[in-house]
């Protein structure tokens, strides 16, 4: 589904991808750990297309296509979500409103016509269940004023809405208290499907005890210096990321 | 054969000795007591208003031309105008396939109806001829409740003691150097008034006045609510209006009595000029509301996209007591177009309220000015009001600025003003993209949200136009 071959990337002379080697099929999850600065969001922000980030070699390929070429509405629209590690205010314009934009948009790029009032209201009625949001939330101005947890919750919510391929979570779990991260990991392992991906990006093991990786990855100074299954996670927990250092150091 | 009057007459040199031909379809170029007898007499009015029309010229010849506000043009050679010229009957096109295709364009992404479409291109075919009937149906309706609604100079000929009594009641002839031009010149308008307890039904709009069209660029809007009236009036429509006089100096009045309640609002798309600054509309208007009864309302909605200039002010006077007053703005320019506009909120009653939302939106050039007065007089027992301007930038080569004016002469008064500047942000475009919405909808999304507080004041539907409007407005204006 996903491949990733000797990526490269910089925002302004900061040189922050090395060269990253990935695959990832359908319905596999994949973890990408690793110490603050290590690349970790940046890897996400490059998937995603942002377009501060330059990248310098490498190439990206999604389902068959050139990722890197793809201006980052077409990438969404291809079936690539991003949750926000910081999720963007957008005073005036209420969840529900933007939701329907979206999915619109979505759906007219898979050549189906825009959902009428009623079945829009059905979708949003059974997807607010499954993260177990409340609709008043939905009513008032995009994440102005939200908590961080009613805010990364309302990011799970506008996943499930929009049904991606590969949904890229980024430091979800950060600001999170413990009901929390249940809610958002429950609502994401609900939507899990033999044909979804999930990349988890995070720095703490603590949301992997929820969302089950099939393999985790350590990243370290723009590399992925490690690779392994779930218990690749618990041992870096025990061990710190020193350990890592150490062993590439070494 | 009108051209090859104006060409003898300017050929020629008018001074004193020069006498009026009422036989004329239009008036020489320029501007003196002669050419203002002209008009007066064309239009077959009364004395008063003649006398009324020279005592406003008299006073024009001796103000300046304001350069107060945050705009700059050329000089305006006010003796290069044409100021009176009957309305041309212009060969109607046959069908929509006569009309310009980049104007039919601009109406489909609007979403003006297909009648519409028709109606302001001028097709004249049976469809116009419905909005016709629609158009008398509602006069009946009207006429049954005993309000008023025509031309204002149907109103000078049928109804001249209520002109007269309220005509400059609100904006006086001497009021400013545009509000004194236009009291000298003003060819038409429209003339509403509300009887005492009447909620006028519908929202009177000048689409449903037969021959709105060609009111010409010096227009004069008088609106009457009698004790406990209701009005809700729309001024303009979301459809470029192109027009070949480039100085539009309208005034409109509005006079509330005791329990009165009056709406307004407007959407102004006059043509902007092109990308490069070249032509557009000088738009410099007076609108003054006077809450003349105690308990009256009047409350001020625009929605400003066109104009390459636009200079206006739509206040409020506060003289009942507990009255108040509103303004929502939502002003946009872009490329080189400048806009300085806001309001005034003088406060003279006991226990008066005003309330002003200004969201200014500057992208491409332009420069976008909020101006606006609070005045407290030493009267004005527990006097309120709430401001807040916000502008939101898009690139860096615009302005915004915000000129406001706080005077309190009486120390029971709260005033609060709140101002914010904000940028249209690349995240907030990238967040959008990243949901599968592409970037000129993404910042139509966001502008509209801006702007919300203001168009939800607008009837429903006109609030759907002015949302596409604004989307359309800022089109190409990032990336």
């Amino acid at each position: 589904m996903l491949s990733i071959k000797n990526l490269c990337a910089k925002i302004g002379d900061n040189q922050i991808l090395n060269g990253i080697d990935l695959e990832v099929k359908p319905g596999e999850v994949h973890a990408i750990m690793g110490p603050n600065g290590s690349g970790k969001s940046t890897l996400a922000s490059v998937l995603a297309g942002r377009e501060e980030f330059e990248v310098t070699a490498g190439s990206v390929e999604f389902l068959g296509k050139n990722l890197l070429e793809l201006s980052p509405d077409e990438r969404a629209r291809e079936g690539i979500f991003m949750a926000f590690q910081y999720p963007v205010e957008i005073p005036g314009v209420s969840t529900i409103n933007f939701m329907k934009t979206a999915v619109n948009q979505v759906r007219s790029h898979r050549g189906l016509p825009p959902l009428d009032a009623v079945s829009f209201l059905g979708l949003m009625k059974e997807k607010m269940q499954l993260v177990e949001i409340d609709q008043s939330l939905l009513n008032r101005s995009l994440n102005e004023g939200f908590s961080g947890g009613e805010k990364k919750r309302n990011e799970i919510f506008q996943l499930a809405m929009l049904d991606p391929r590969l949904a890229i979570l980024d430091e979800t779990d950060s600001g999170l208290d413990i009901d929390a991260l249940r809610i958002v990991a429950d609502g994401v392992n609900k939507l899990k499907t033999k044909d979804k991906s999930i990349i988890v990006v995070t720095h703490y093991q603590r949301l992997l005890e929820y969302i089950i990786p099939d393999f985790v990855h350590v990243l370290y100074k723009g590399k992925i210096v490690k690779s392994g299954g779930k218990e690749l996670a618990v041992e870096l927990e025990a061990k710190g990321y020193d350990w890592v250092k150490d062993s590439v150091a070494a | 054969m009108s051209k090859d009057i104006i060409e003898e007459f300017t050929s020629k040199e008018y001074e004193h000795g020069w006498t009026t031909n009422i036989e004329m379809d239009s008036a020489p170029k320029g501007l003196n007591e002669d050419i203002i007898r002209f008009i007066s007499a064309k239009k077959n009015e009364p004395d008063w208003l003649l006398e009324w029309r020279l005592k406003a010229y008299r006073q024009w010849t001796r103000m300046k031309e304001p350069t107060w506000p945050n705009v700059t043009y050329p000089p305006i050679d006010y003796q290069d105008i044409i100021y009176y010229a009957a309305p041309k009957q212009k060969a109607k096109p046959e069908n929509l396939e006569d009309v310009d295709p980049e104007l039919l364009k601009t109406f489909e992404k609007l979403g003006i109806s297909l009648v519409e479409q028709k109606r302001l291109t001028g097709v004249a075919v049976d469809a116009v001829m419905d909005s016709v009937s629609v158009a008398t149906t509602f006069k009946e309706t009207l006429a049954e409740l005993g309000i008023i609604f025509c031309s204002f100079s149907e109103a000078v000929q049928k109804h001249p003691d209520l002109v007269r009594k309220y005509m400059g009641s609100v904006v006086p002839a001497g009021d400013n150097y545009f509000a004194a031009l236009n009291s000298a010149v003003f060819t038409d308008g429209s003339f509403c008034y509300i009887p005492k307890g009447v909620r006028c039904p519908m929202e009177l709009s000048t689409y449903f006045r037969i021959n709105a069209a060609n009111t010409g660029q010096f227009e004069r809007t008088l609106i009457v609510a009698d004790e406990g009236a209701y009005v809700s009036y729309l001024e303009g429509c979301t459809a470029p209006m192109r027009d070949e006089n480039q100085l539009h100096a309208a005034v409109v009045e509005i006079y509330a009595m005791k329990n009165a309640q009056v709406k307004y609002s407007t959407v102004q798309n006059w043509y902007p000029g092109d990308k490069d600054g070249k032509g557009g509309i000088y738009n410099f208007v007076t609108k003054r509301g006077l809450c003349a009864g105690d308990h009256s309302k009047i409350s001020w909605t625009q929605v400003e996209t066109g104009s390459a200039i636009t200079w206006k002010y739509p206040s409020c006077i506060l003289k009942g007591d507990y009255s108040s007053g509103e303004f929502y703005s939502v002003a946009v320019t872009n490329n080189y177009q400048q806009a300085d506009t806001g309001t005034k909120m003088i406060h003279i009653g006991k226990g008066t309220r005003s309330r002003i939302v200004s969201k200014g939106i500057s992208a491409g050039y332009s420069q976008n000015s909020y101006r606006g007065q609070v005045h407290v007089l030493r009267r004005a027992e527990d006097a309120r009001n709430f401001s807040q301007c916000d502008s939101l930038l898009m690139g860096d080569k615009c302005g915004a600025h915000t000129f406001p004016y706080i005077d309190v002469d009486n120390n029971t008064a709260r005033i609060e003003h709140e101002a914010t500047t904000s940028k249209i942000g690349e995240d907030q475009i990238f967040y959008c993209q990243q949901r599968g919405i592409d970037e000129e909808s993404a910042v139509a999304l966001i502008v509209n949200g801006y702007a919300r507080e203001v168009l939800k004041q607008l009837p429903m539907e006109f609030a759907v136009e002015a949302q596409k409007l604004l989307a359309l407005t800022l089109e190409g204006s990032v990336g």
